[in-house]
């Protein structure tokens, strides 16, 4: 069962510099929160900043990671 | 019904629906928080749209989610392109892009209902259940 913890050191490795911050939302390891500001995300649109942070877990979403909202900006600020 | 029906038929729903909604359940009886909030965005716009629930088979959301490169449900689309999951539909909603975007009035704060109401304006679901059999 994954923990927030290793959610979040996976999406940092994936996205170095990356600020991520995790939450377990049921404290049941399968619905999860992500806020992550990184300037990876500079020029992308919501989807493909999403889907960033989805690649990093493949199949795993949708299956022992039930739900993954996610939060996306830059260290600018905003997302477009 | 092959796989490869499945696919097309999805292909076509989201060609064919100016605004077509993938949800766990239905508008009516959403069967996942996010399918709840997602769709009661779009009724609190009174926007019209076309609701697929994906749970009558697993190969539903194996082909959407083959066809869209988007891991979860719900999945909304607009004029044929992915706008998102609820994350991203909720943002846009809260900020009037999602209202811009389908060409409709962003409703007063106090006209958005708090949590999802039965659905009174969108098309009837897609029974693509019926086709299963």
């Amino acid at each position: 069962m994954p923990s927030a913890t290793e959610l979040k050191e996976r999406i940092e490795a994936a996205l170095p510099g990356a600020d991520v911050d995790v939450e377990d939302l049921t404290g049941g390891g399968d619905h999860f929160r992500a806020e992550i500001v990184s300037d990876r995300f500079d020029g992308l649109s919501r989807i493909q900043q999403h889907k960033l942070v989805y690649d990093v877990f493949g199949s795993e979403v949708g299956g022992p990671i039930h739900a993954l909202s996610i939060k996306t900006s830059t260290p600018d600020g905003g997302a477009p | 019904m092959t796989n490869t029906e499945i696919k097309d038929f999805i292909a076509n729903a989201i060609e064919e629906n100016p605004v077509m909604l993938f949800m766990k359940g239905t508008p009516h009886q959403p069967a996942c928080g996010f399918s709840a909030r997602t769709s009661g965005a779009l009724n609190a716009l009174g926007v019209k749209y076309a609701a697929l629930d994906i749970l009558p088979d697993p190969r539903i959301r194996e082909e959407l989610s083959g066809l869209s490169g988007w891991p979860t449900i719900p999945q909304l689309f607009v004029g044929g392109e992915l706008v998102g999951g609820c994350d991203i539909v909720m943002e846009m909603f809260e900020s009037g892009e999602l209202a811009e975007k389908l060409g409709v009035e962003q409703p007063d704060e106090e006209d958005v209902p708090p949590a999802p109401e039965p659905a009174q304006q969108q098309q009837a679901p897609i029974g693509l259940e019926n086709r299963l059999n």
